[in-house]
């Protein structure tokens, strides 16, 4: 059966602690094929694709190249094999020229280097794809999109068959895709083979020549391009299923209290992230903003909350202007924000619980009065707090690093809503957390909207999207591709958005 | 039989005690080799050097006296490597301090001991603030390298004293000997009971207690906790960071300075070229060792004051080079620093290893 298979990944099962990443995974490699790895974030294609380039270990499965059963003991066992991986995070040397990082590690390579004969063999693979690069360039002055090609280079010359390429895109401009695009024709023209992982639905009809759908760690299929289309993708890729109840009564929802006006602000790379975001929230309902992780989510929370500077544009709170104030002053003026990476932004995980209950409380009365902490007062509300959301913490004093996803976001959730927040912005507020966790997150976030709160859901699962959200935005290369009521949204016509394709028939905002 | 290193799933209670503790003997154990290279029995010497720190009334004194500008140069790097600032100027704040306080010293002759004493310590917590100050404002608004920064503002303060008692407030009647005329005797901080031991180490002890209140009973303390442990959360709580940046270097330096006026008043009575043997290097040992809590940076600067006490007695009953107690401060660092690894990973013999998942992979699935 293998058969003109160049791979074969055979029920690939794969777990992480706490999570299942590839459930039983099929997936397979003819020569000289473009193919697209599809799926939303947490799917569990950079894990599939780890194994096969040699960097995890299966739990279950084997995977077969031309026939015979591989078995990798690290990325080498994989390069020798002519499979090469240019990550989404790339392993280079800033400090290092362009041919020192080409160089290290590669095979054959005597002690003294031949610089002339490895420089000519660098531009003779540039010039044959079309990349320009200049080899004695240090890493630090290129920009991201010459630092891909750099590792492109380095797997080429590293002779390799089949390249991996995880989220090139995500990092490029429209017009460096369609470089690489370039590059990605010539190499299947000579016969090798690369896998494409996306989650933008046009960029995948675009290039690839069959396309697998990875949802939730299990194939959700494997089709060619010209048996399919963008709906039937978007249709796969955000699936059906559900797994989570959570009560949300009809209401009403009241005026305008946040308003964001043009937007435009740069990500921690100096790219545009947010192109003129124009959004408003209402009192008393929850919209979600759905969107594949990478399109400006992020930002527009930072954005919102202070903590990312906005270039142009304005936000506004209760038709007050708020552009420009510092997460202090946001949260005095009743904005609360849920982090999307808990341990990283929302607390300090080497410090007990109560500190980090008073994290945003601490320089006020009562937590603290005059110059000194008022720890009779945060012993009796540590203590309120967890028998409230019924928290499991162990010793008071242990560095909350020990407790469970669950307890933390409970911790969170717990000193996010202690003041009563008028506008809550929650982003991934049950990422990594299991069933009875993420309903208790969620019908927290339900409970603030009918005490009349305005919530923003950042999430890229849309399950969580459909279930309590009123109003629903989609976010695409930092704009919103449209804001559709819950009541008309329909995961196709999401999963379109999401995969940027607008829609025939817009809502009005 | 496989040994691997495993992070850590709960911190084990005992091991900020026993990691400073396994330290200190691995590095008398490599110290003893080198002992025994240079010809010296490692038992006798360390004999030597105990009994020399702690063997006698006198010794105690001694060790005591030394043990005086560990703690307060150690509380004040301390304060600083707890909000990840790396202040390694505390030598030259030190410095600094000792010339403020001799300035008033030498230009006001208050008749009041307290008041002379007083104005002694607040030009020498002064100076040195400003000393740590000066790096902390280039890092928060400049993002200069405070390493590198504190570290040239030592150099600055040693010459600074150099030309001082050479040039300027040279003792006239001192010959070409280079240090200032005596101070007043109202500006000498007095002796406690019949021992030599002077009034620097109640100083000391009473900012000990403050620094700890401080940094676990107020705001200020609070914030300079959750800054060095997680710089995101500080922002994300919306805290100065360039402002606790500043104060901290300020209260870090200004303590190391308050070290500066409790040499010159305690010991020199003048300022002097040399003044301090490094104890602002020192201190930096001391800090990590205490594992940067104010009470046991006390117990780690009298255990150093004792190093430096008994490679002195070293030299003089082995004839052995001084330089044996840096050698000794060194690899207790070293090992400190070594010992690190065990807060966060635990060493297992034996068992399963290889190749396990990495675990860094949890958060992408």
């Amino acid at each position: 059966m293998a058969g003109g298979k160049l791979v074969e990944m055979t029920d690939i099962t794969k777990r992480f602690p706490g999570v299942v990443a590839n459930s039983c995974v099929c997936f397979d490699l003819v020569p000289g094929e473009i193919h697209a790895l599809l799926g939303e974030n947490g799917a569990g294609k950079s894990t599939l694709m780890s194994i096969l380039s040699g960097e995890y270990k299966p739990d279950e499965g084997s995977v077969s190249v031309e026939g015979v059963e591989a078995r990798f003991h690290s990325p080498q066992d994989a390069i020798k094999l002519g499979i090469g991986m240019v990550h989404q995070h790339f392993m280079l040397v800033r400090a290092h020229t362009v041919m020192e990082n080409i160089m290290l590690g590669l095979a054959g390579t005597p002690f003294f280097m031949d610089r002339k004969k490895l420089e000519a063999k660098i531009m003779e693979t540039a010039v044959q794809y079309d990349m320009k690069v200049d080899p004695g360039a240090y890493i630090w002055q290129l920009s991201v999109g010459e630092q891909q090609r750099v590792e492109i280079l380095k797997a080429l010359i590293r002779n390799t068959r089949i390249l991996i390429l995880d989220e090139p895109t995500a990092v490029l401009t429209p017009k460096e895709s369609e470089t690489l695009f370039t590059t990605l024709r010539r190499f299947r023209e000579e016969g090798r083979t690369a896998i494409f992982i996306s989650h933008k639905l046009d960029e995948v009809m675009a290039i690839s020549d069959r396309i697998t759908i990875l949802r939730s760690g299990k194939n959700a299929g494997t089709i060619r391009r010209d048996e399919t289309d963008e709906k039937d993708l978007a249709g796969r890729m955000v699936g059906k299923d559900s797994l989570f109840e959570v009560k949300k009564s009809e209401k009403q929802s009241g005026g305008e209290i946040l308003k964001f006006n043009d937007v435009h602000a740069n990500n921690d790379r100096g790219i545009e992230a947010l192109k003129g975001i124009t959004l408003s929230l209402r009192e008393g309902e929850i919209l979600g903003i759905a969107g594949v992780a990478g399109n400006g989510q992020k930002e527009l929370a930072e954005c919102l909350f202070g903590l990312r500077k906005i270039k142009t544009g304005t936000v506004s709170f209760n038709n007050k202007d708020i552009t420009g104030f510092n997460p202090r002053k946001i949260r005095e003026a009743g904005i609360s924000y849920i982090p999307e990476d808990r341990i990283a932004t929302g607390l300090v995980s080497s410090l007990d619980f109560p500190d980090n209950l008073i994290l945003n409380s601490y320089f006020k009365l009562p937590v603290s009065k005059g110059p000194f902490l008022n720890f009779k007062y945060i012993k009796e509300w540590t203590k309120k707090t967890i028998e409230d959301y019924d928290i499991k913490v162990g010793k008071i004093k242990n560095p909350v690093g020990l407790l469970s996803g669950g307890n933390l976001q409970k911790l969170i959730l717990a000193r996010e809503f202690a003041d009563n927040p008028k506008v809550v912005i929650a982003a991934s507020p049950s990422r990594g957390l299991d069933i009875g966790a993420t309903n208790n997150a969620r019908k927290l976030l339900v409970e603030q909207r009918d005490r009349g709160a305005g919530v923003i859901l950042i999430s890229e699962d849309l399950e969580e999207i459909f279930q309590i959200s009123d109003r629903i935005a989609v976010m695409y290369e930092g704009k919103i591709m449209g804001i559709l009521d819950a009541k008309d949204a329909d995961r196709e016509k999401i999963g379109l958005l999401m995969g940027g394709i607008k829609l025939g028939q817009e809502a009005d905002i | 039989m496989k040994i691997s290193i495993e992070k850590r799933v709960e911190p084990s209670p005992l091991t900020p005690y026993l990691s400073p503790l396994v330290s200190l003997a691995l590095a008398l154990i490599v110290c003893a080799v080198i002992f025994k290279a240079a010809g010296a029995n490692p038992f006798k010497a360390y004999r030597e050097m105990f009994m020399g720190a702690f063997g006698s009334d006198f010794a105690i004194e001694a060790t005591l006296i030394k043990a005086t500008p560990l703690i307060l140069c150690g509380l004040g790097v301390a304060a600083a490597f707890r909000m990840q600032l790396w202040n390694i100027g505390a030598e030259g704040q030190l410095y600094v301090g000792a010339i403020a306080a001799s300035w008033v010293a030498l230009n006001y002759g208050f008749n009041q001991p307290l008041i002379s004493l007083g104005l002694m310590f607040l030009a020498a917590a002064l100076a040195g603030g400003i000393w740590g100050m000066i790096p902390g404002i280039l890092k928060a608004f400049r993002g200069s390298n405070e390493v590198i920064t504190t570290l040239m503002m030592n150099y600055i303060a040693i010459f600074l004293t150099s030309y001082l008692v050479y040039g300027p407030w040279k003792d006239p009647t001192g010959y070409s000997v280079p240090m200032t005329a005596l101070f007043n005797r109202n500006s000498w901080l007095p002796k406690i009971f019949d021992t030599s031991v002077h009034g620097g180490i109640i100083i000391a002890l009473i900012l000990v207690v403050l620094s700890w209140i401080l940094f676990y009973k107020t705001r200020w303390g609070y914030e300079i906790r959750v800054s060095g442990a997680n710089e995101k959360a500080a922002a994300y709580s919306g805290m100065n960071a360039a402002k606790n940046i500043i104060l901290v270097m300020f209260f870090s330096g200004a303590l190391a300075g308050i070290a500066g006026m409790s040499e010159t008043a305690g010991i020199q009575h003048r300022l002097q070229q040399g003044l301090s043997p490094g104890y602002g290097y020192t201190a930096i040992i001391v800090a990590w060792l205490a594992r940067l809590h104010p009470a046991a940076v006390v117990v780690s600067a009298i255990l150093f004051g004792g190093l430096l006490v008994g490679g002195d007695q070293l030299q003089i009953s082995m004839s052995m080079p001084v330089s044996v107690s840096n050698i000794l401060q060194g690899l207790i660092l070293f090992f400190v620093l070594g010992g690190e690894i065990l807060f966060s990973y635990k060493i297992k013999i034996g068992g399963k290893s290889g190749h396990q998942p990495c675990p860094a992979a949890k958060e992408n699935a």
